[in-house]
């Protein structure tokens, strides 16, 4: 079946030559990085993880989404996503692989990752992080393949895999969950140090990961003759409306919390973000472009007339609130937590460009192996409508 | 089976290839250590540690950094400080005449020294 | 269907509840897991130390002696570049090692003092707790936070956990500027550098109290700046000196208990 992935286009053919060009350069920075050290980043004492650990917490966002397919389909029979399901799954693997290369990449001694298995230390939140998201993989691997080979040889899928299924429910909540503990458990950090950190998390994952769906399912459209369908594509943007509403709702809370109280320590890092601390302002525009984004697409979710079926202006809204929720999670939150540092310094961060060419290698590793997978799965459903 | 001459061939050449090491030339000769000045005997016999020294300083570093035990009793009772660069190193002076010696001929390459300073280094 | 449901939410619940209140709580004690494993004794094993520091800023000490004679024996990188900079001990102003404790109307003395910094060895410390591998962990028999260089995995976790800005990374190869003997420093042949990509921090001179001395930096000291001492012994010089003496620690809101007292 993974053969069909060599089949395609010339278009298809050129992506992925494009796809393979970028993971080349970002090797290359990687080399560069691995024989000098971390120090090729701007990463520094007082910012200690920068873009490579927050694309990697953003990411594990886009993964849990899958359960948004998973949970109506499986546990409530909502026929509809039967179509689209495994492009939720697979969706959900190319994100997770991202998710572990980018932790790799982050390691100053990378050859030494396997202590966290030699040395398990069920205290430490990043074991369990690499328990949940590995074991997130292996069940969207299986889950997703099994569901496809019994739609090539149509037949229903075994009855085995749905265990696995079911399981692979909770799994997603708990993948954004522990990892919204690496940053909620830590004492000296006054926003990270909030007890709505995940569902803050999920809620930003269920906008942003289903987002990007239906912006792949439009694309798909394009390219292919597999449609996901009005209806499927009409649900998915309600799911997108609530979660991006709940989302913005849980951040005005954290706002409220740390302005009314005017705790110092609870105000300083949003003081940081949308307006700048002690002369340092970097994210404020950052911050302000996510916000009119995010804000701008809910409105357009809530109040444009028929935006569901035009096609150019949803996929716009779902882009925005994409980047805007990027901004949000990918940037200002691991960010702005280490501003200002536990020795009240504002030390400001500005990602090196190897460091960049590395987080846009691994991005393309991640779409290269997307691409990949929905080719599969696009041939198959292609093949079975004529 | 098609080009059954030309495919044997190769397999003949490719097996004699790879195993040349062991049938082909001389084993290039065992090297000669430099030996300390003063002691004639290390802490433990000099079979033990030319088989075991990995281990025991993989050991010794556990013991020393996790443990917190500093002291190693060898087999003839002597006690002596767990430690590469203030035990061994004070006897067995130069680390290109001792262990790069050995490490290349075996060719391992042991990241001690990475971190640990030889003696000479600073000369 | 073989589960529908409603059969799957009662199992999803009933395991939660299992989870919540038998073996999952137990996890969430810090250190107990650790404790079990073979080699380590349980924290709170009966006669077991905790040694602590008391600094007495009131006192006249050449403070820069204490940083040097620490950074000269641990062969602790002098990095020009504040980003990539490697302390074990330094000296900071007062609202930087006591935030939120500072006032506007303070002192001339306390706005000009310089406070001496270094790892609080915390009796329940947060960068225990959050590493992965137990590349930093507490020795049971004296509560010294250790780090195990051997087995550091870089990922910086620890940093993120300390409340304190106690802990450095290598961010680039250290030894080059050991081994070139910048600023007229000699190397420590004694002790070992580092390699890059491992985090580092004060030790409590770990290596010195296993003989029995005292730390570098108390040696250092002159005139009774720094008093290094047992804090779960009521005999010892720095509990009798605790016991007449008003000190504060950094950030106790924290909940890590820190071994390092100040007087200010």
């Amino acid at each position: 079946m993974i053969e069909r992935a060599l089949t395609g286009s010339s278009r298809y053919y050129g992506w992925m030559t494009l796809l393979g060009g970028l993971i080349g350069l970002g090797v290359i920075s990687y080399a560069y990085q691995y024989n000098t050290g971390l120090g090729i980043t701007g990463m520094s004492r007082d910012v200690s993880w920068g873009l490579y650990i927050s694309q990697f917490t953003f990411l594990v966002g886009v993964a849990a989404s899958a359960v948004m397919l998973v949970l109506p389909y499986y546990l409530h029979n909502y026929k509809t996503f039967g179509k689209i399901v495994v492009l939720g799954e697979f969706l959900a693997i190319a994100s997770v692989t991202m998710c572990l290369l980018f932790i790799l990449a982050d390691l100053g001694k990378p050859m030494r990752a396997l202590n966290v298995i030699l040395h398990p230390t069920p205290n430490s939140i990043l074991f369990w992080d690499m328990v949940v998201l590995n074991g997130y993989l292996f069940l969207n691997v299986l889950c997703g393949w099994v569901a496809l080979l019994s739609e090539k040889k149509e037949v229903p899928p075994p009855k085995w895999i749905k265990p696995f299924i079911y399981l692979s429910i909770p799994w997603a909540v708990s993948i954004h969950t522990v990892t919204a503990f690496l940053y909620a458990g830590l004492p000296g950090r006054h926003f990270w140090l909030t007890a709505i950190m995940a569902p803050r998390f999920l809620a930003s994952a269920f906008a942003g990961g289903p987002a990007l769906l239906i912006i792949l399912c439009l694309i798909v459209k394009r390219v292919s003759k597999f449609d996901a369908g009005k209806e499927a594509i009409s649900k998915l943007t309600t799911i997108v409306t609530y979660a991006a509403l709940l989302n913005i709702f849980f951040v005005l809370l954290e706002v409220f919390t740390a302005f009314y109280s005017n705790i110092p320590g609870h105000m300083h890092t949003l003081q940081y973000l949308f307006a700048g601390l002690h002369g340092h302002a970097q994210l404020v525009p950052w911050m302000w472009t996510s916000t009119i984004l995010g804000v701008g697409a809910i409105l357009a979710l809530l109040t444009v007339p028929g935006l569901r079926e035009k096609e150019g202006l949803l996929a716009l809204t779902c882009g925005a609130l994409f980047i805007s929720l990027w901004i949000d999670k990918g940037l200002g939150l691991v960010l702005g937590g280490f501003v200002p540092s536990p020795m009240e310094a504002v030390t400001e961060y500005h990602p090196s460009a190897p460091e960049i060419l590395i987080t846009i290698g691994i991005w393309s590793i991640g779409f290269f192996i997307l691409s990949a997978l929905y080719r599969v799965a696009i041939s198959i459903k292609e093949e079975k409508m004529v | 089976m098609y080009n059954t001459g030309k495919v044997l061939t190769g397999l003949v050449l490719f097996v004699g290839f790879i195993t040349y090491p062991f049938w082909g030339g001389e084993a290039s000769p065992v090297p000669k250590l430099q030996k300390p000045e003063k002691e004639k005997q290390c802490i433990e016999p000099v079979a033990f540690m030319r088989a075991q020294h990995m281990q025991m300083l993989d050991d010794w570093r556990n013991d020393v950094v996790r443990q917190a035990t500093r002291k190693y009793t060898a087999v003839d009772g002597k006690q002596h400080n767990m430690s590469l660069q203030n035990t061994c190193m004070k006897c067995h002076t130069s680390k290109k005449e001792f262990c790069d010696k050995c490490h290349t001929y075996a060719g391992v390459s042991p990241f001690c020294w990475t971190c640990h300073v030889p003696p000479k280094e600073t000369t | 269907m073989a589960i529908d449901r409603r059969d799957f939410l009662k199992v999803a619940g009933l395991t939660t509840v299992i989870g919540l209140t038998g073996g999952g709580l137990e996890l969430l004690r810090p250190g107990d897991l650790d404790a079990s494993a073979p080699g380590h004794e349980p924290a709170a094993a009966p006669g077991a130390k905790q040694w602590g520091m008391l600094v007495d800023m009131s006192r006249k000490e050449n403070w820069q002696a204490c940083i040097e004679a620490c950074h000269n024996l641990h062969n602790v990188p002098s990095i020009d570049d504040k980003k990539e900079e490697i302390k074990w001990i330094w000296q900071a102003p007062f609202q930087e090692v006591f935030p939120g404790s500072e006032s506007a109307y303070m002192s001339d003395v306390m706005k000009a003092r310089q406070f001496m910094v270094l790892c609080n060895h915390c009796a329940e410390p947060a960068c225990v707790r959050v590493c992965p591998t137990k590349a930093t962990f507490k020795r049971p028999e004296d509560g010294i936070v250790m780090m195990d260089m051997h087995r550091c995995i870089g990922c910086r976790f620890c940093m993120a956990g300390c409340p304190y800005g106690a802990r450095s990374f290598n961010w680039r190869e250290p030894r080059l500027d050991a081994l070139t003997l910048k600023g007229g420093r000699k190397i420590n042949l004694e002790y070992p550098t580092r390699e890059r990509g491992v985090v580092e921090k004060c030790t409590f001179c770990a290596e010195r109290v296993d003989e029995g001395k005292q730390p570098a930096c108390v040696e250092a000291t002159r005139n009774g700046g720094l008093v290094f001492g047992d804090l779960n012994d009521p005999h010892s010089e720095i509990r009798q000196l605790l016991r007449v003496k008003s000190t504060i620690r950094r950030k106790p809101e924290v909940g890590t208990n820190p071994s390092i007292f100040y007087v200010v």
